[in-house]
Parts: C-alpha cells; sequence; structure tokens
C-alpha cells in the first residue's frame, strides 16, 4: 500500500480544561480530495490548523510525506508546510492590499515570482477561477462574497500547492453560488493533481468535492468512507448529521 | 478561614497573571527586535508605518506643542511676576519643552493617534484570520507586522519630538513677545543660552524608548485581540492605556537617568 500523502496519528488537543481532539487518526492519500464533516466545536478547524503549524497539539503525530512535522527542525517544518495552500472560511484576504497582491502574495514571499511579474500571473491566476482582469486592482472589500471567496481560492492554487485545504468553502453563500465555487475546486484540485482536505457542513458541498469522507465526533474521528455514500451510511452519528435529524447519539447543549 | 484561603488564592492567581503577562510581553518585544535586524526585509512595509505613524501625527503633534509652549510661558509669567523672575521664563519654556514636555506630549498623542490604529488594524487582522493567512504563505507575521511598525516608530517619534521642540519653543516666544512685552531679541538670547545640547538629545532618547513602546503595546494588544469587534475594541483601549501609563512611568526613569548622566 502506497504511503499517504497526510498521516495523522493520536492527535490530541485540549484548550484549558475543554477537550477538542482527542486521539484523531486520519490517512488521506496522494491526489484524492478528504472531506471532514462533523458538529460546530468538534475541532474541524482545530485539525487543519494544527497540520498548518497554527496550532501546536498536545500530542500525535502529523505526517507529510512520512515525514512527522512535530518532530521535525523549524525550518524542514517551514518547507513541508510551504506545499499547502488554504481557503480561510471567509476569505482572510488582505484588506489592505489590492487583489492582485493577494492572489500573488505566497509567490512574492517565496521569491518565486518578481514583483513586475506578479500583476500578470494574477490576472492568469484570477482567470482560472471565474475572474476577470478588472478584479486585479480592487480592494476585497469592493468584492460581493463569492468574489471574496473565489480570490481566496486563487491565492491558495497560485503557488500551484501539492496541498490544499478548504474550510467551509461554501458557508455564506447561496446554493448557486456554493456550487459554483465547488465546481471551482474541484476543477483546480484535479488540474494541479494536488491532495485536499475539505472541511464543511454542506452534505451537497462534501459530495461534490469530495472523494472519501470523514466525520468527526467526540475529539475523534468515528467513521470513514467514500462521500458519496455519506447520506446513506448506516452509522448512526454520520446519519443524524447528514439528515439533521434533532433525535439520535448527538446531543446538543441548548441554553434556555 | 475559606475565606482567607480565596483571598490568598486570588492573590496568587493575580501574581501569575502579572507575571504571565510581564513574560509574554517581553518575549513578544524580543522577538519584534530580533526581526527587525534578521532578513528578509520589508522596505515598502517600513515606509508606510513612518507616513503612518510619523507624517500623519505632525498636525496633532505640532498643534499640542505650540499651544503647551504657550500656555507655558503665560503660566511662567504669572508665577514669576511676583517674584520679579520674569526674565526666567525663556529659560523654563526651553528647558521643559525639550527634556519633558516635548517628548511626553507627543508620546501620548502618537499613543492616542498611532497607537491605537496600530492595535485596531492587527486586531482586525487577527480576528478574520489575515495573520493565519500570512502564515499559511511563507510569511512570518511578527516580520511582515511587528517588526516594521516598531522600526518605523522608534525613529519617528524623535523626528516629531525635534519639531514639538521647535514650535513649544516657538509657542512660548510668541506669548512672550506679542502678549507679554518681552524685547524678541532679548528672549531669543535668553532661550539660546539655555539651549543645551544635551537636554534636547536626552528628549530624543526619550523619544525612540516612547516610540519603540507605543508600538510594541500596539502590536502586542493586537496581535493578541480575539472575539470579534468587541475584542478588537478592547484591544484598542488596552494598547492606549497601557502605552500612556508605560510612557509616564518611563519617563521618570529615564529622566532619572539621563538627568544623572547629562548633570
Amino acid at each position: 500500500m502506497s504511503q499517504p500523502k497526510i498521516r495523522i496519528r493520536g492527535l490530541k488537543k485540549a484548550f484549558g480544561p475543554k477537550v477538542v481532539l482527542d486521539g484523531v487518526d486520519l490517512d488521506v492519500e496522494q491526489g484524492t480530495a478528504m472531506v471532514v464533516i462533523g458538529g460546530s466545536g468538534t475541532g474541524k478547524s482545530v485539525l487543519i490548523k494544527s497540520v498548518l503549524g497554527l496550532v501546536t497539539p498536545d500530542a500525535g503525530v502529523i505526517e507529510i510525506d512520512g515525514e512527522d512535522v512535530l518532530k521535525a527542525p523549524r525550518a524542514r517544518a517551514r518547507e513541508l508546510r510551504a506545499q499547502i495552500g488554504m481557503l480561510f472560511q471567509n476569505g482572510a484576504l488582505f484588506d489592505s492590499l489590492p487583489v492582485w497582491e493577494n492572489v500573488t502574495f505566497g509567490l512574492l514571499a517565496q521569491r518565486r515570482i518578481r514583483r513586475s511579474a506578479a500583476r500578470g500571473k494574477a490576472i492568469e491566476v484570477l482567470a482560472q477561477v471565474g475572474l476577470d482582469a478588472t478584479v486585479a486592482d480592487l480592494s476585497p472589500s469592493e468584492l460581493s462574497g463569492g468574489m471574496q471567496k473565489r480570490v481566496g481560492l486563487a491565492r491558495a492554487i497560485a503557488s500551484e500547492p501539492a496541498i490544499i485545504f478548504f474550510d467551509e468553502p461554501t458557508t455564506g453563500l447561496d446554493p448557486i453560488m456554493g456550487a459554483v465555487i465547488d465546481g471551482l475546486i474541484v476543477d483546480c484540485v484535479k488540474r494541479l493533481g494536488s491532495t485536499s482536505i475539505a472541511i464543511t457542513h454542506d452534505m451537497a458541498s462534501a459530495q461534490r468535492i469530495g472523494d472519501n469522507a470523514a466525520m468527526l465526533y467526540q475529539g475523534q474521528v468515528t467513521w470513514t468512507g467514500p462521500a458519496n455514500e455519506l447520506m446513506t451510511c448506516p452509522n448512526p452519528v454520520v446519519d443524524q448529521f447528514t439528515h439533521g435529524r434533532a433525535q439520535g447519539p448527538i446531543t446538543m447543549a441548548l441554553r434556555k | 478561614m475559606n475565606k482567607l484561603l480565596d483571598l490568598v488564592a486570588l492573590i496568587g492567581a493575580l501574581a501569575l497573571g502579572t507575571v504571565e503577562f510581564i513574560g509574554e510581553l517581553g518575549l513578544f518585544a524580543l522577538s519584534g527586535l530580533s526581526h527587525i535586524f534578521r532578513p528578509p526585509y520589508y522596505p515598502r512595509l517600513i515606509g508606510k508605518a513612518f507616513m503612518e505613524i510619523g507624517y500623519f501625527s505632525l498636525p496633532v503633534v505640532a498643534l499640542t506643542a505650540l499651544f503647551t509652549g504657550m500656555v507655558l510661558a503665560l503660566q511662567s509669567y504669572t508665577g514669576f511676576s511676583r517674584f520679579g523672575a520674569e526674565s526666567a521664563i525663556a529659560s523654563v519654556v526651553v528647558l521643559s519643552v525639550t527634556r519633558e514636555l516635548g517628548p511626553v506630549l507627543a508620546g501620548l498623542m502618537v499613543s492616542g493617534r498611532a497607537g491605537a490604529a496600530i492595535a485596531a488594524e492587527l486586531g482586525t487582522m487577527r480576528v478574520t484570520d489575515q495573520i493565519d493567512a500570512l502564515s499559511t504563505l511563507s510569511t512570518e507575521p511578527m516580520k511582515y507586522l511587528v517588526a516594521p511598525r516598531l522600526l518605523a516608530a522608534t525613529i519617528a517619534l524623535p523626528l516629531l519630538v525635534l519639531l514639538a521642540d521647535i514650535l513649544g519653543v516657538l509657542g512660548g516666544y510668541l506669548v512672550a513677545t506679542q502678549k507679554l512685552g518681552f524685547a524678541s531679541g532679548a528672549y531669543l538670547l535668553a532661550t539660546f543660552t539655555n539651549l543645551k545640547t544635551e537636554d534636547v538629545v536626552s528628549g530624543l532618547i526619550k523619544a525612540g524608548v516612547f516610540g519603540f513602546v507605543i508600538a510594541l503595546m500596539g502590536c502586542f494588544n493586537g496581535y493578541r485581540s480575539k472575539g470579534g469587534a468587541q475584542g478588537v475594541g478592547t484591544a484598542t483601549t488596552a494598547a492606549v492605556v497601557s502605552a500612556s501609563i508605560l510612557i509616564l512611568a518611563l519617563d521618570y526613569i529615564l529622566t532619572q537617568v539621563l538627568f544623572v548622566k547629562v548633570k
């Protein structure tokens, strides 16, 4: 069996008394798209932030191409993580920079492109996500939510990363724009041959963009399987979550 | 007995919290400082920060210094005329402005204007994931966001204070000659006789330290901000209040140190 692109074992993270990740195990094979689903506060974002190095786990192993990024020297860990592109939930575009500089920020930071050529490169990448050159000089605040997501996607793919993470890519978008973004994500990931992890609450989106899916529940991966089996999965936790049933093993604390 | 233990626990928690805060601030300052000297450098960002902290603070610092010099001359005249010591006004104005009022008032003004802006900008970047986004784009946020502001503020404040010194003395001169009837030549002679390089330099050293503190508190509070708009507001207030208190406290310490040196 081939070595997974990303291998996570026994990942644990607590914030004070609150245990968020309690021994997460997850494999993501090279060139496949993994969708992580789970209720709010189950640690989906903490999971990908741990891989990105934005959160330091309490215990566990995170391997990229067989190398443990948590044990690697800082410079090597940075190199391993430099191959990850990220689309943030709210876009996280830099307000102070025009769209073209947002898109090519990573390339400029890695000195893979000259500043004089950056705008042209940005226009090229913007075209790949369906945006024309007129948006290149706009400020992010002048764009609609859907356009901001597209610019965020353009920024994530500009450096042609080997791994791409998507944090709630369709949140806050209408169903049509959500489907458009999903289509762009699938196209970009396939074209680049990247390995991806997406976290989402949107079941339609999960099935469109995922090859495989994993359900996070009570700090652990409770189920993994093909994404197209999500809606027919007999696992009671997955079944309750994907069908949005109030009754079932998942209990929510309600404020009165 | 339980209440006593609770009180001890509270004092202990406060002490630990204070030590933790000072430790975090110290490490943050050291990290920011080290990034100033290590490549890559961002001259465009340093220039932009210099404009925002220095250039755009010019009007408020200039007006504050001018009016302070004017008030100082008026008040000194009121007091000194009782003892027939009006001739000391020029000396009081030039000493007060260059040693104390120039650096302290400029520091407080810049803290309110630029320190708040730094905290609000970095705080917004934190709560909208922009700082995390920087990390994912092969950019060290401390180097990209903090180091340029620390450097720019440390350079900008002494330049602002130099201007404040000139305008403060000018304010005193205008009131003394136009309102109080002093002879222009005599007032200027007294001013230049009492204008010492050491006083100006000690004021500029203070200004450099205040500039660093203003940027540090703005960056530190903004960088650690959390909890959305309310968190950004809290960080902004904390940045201004902590920088202002530190400026006043450091002014005393630096006066003690520098005065002994330049005596």
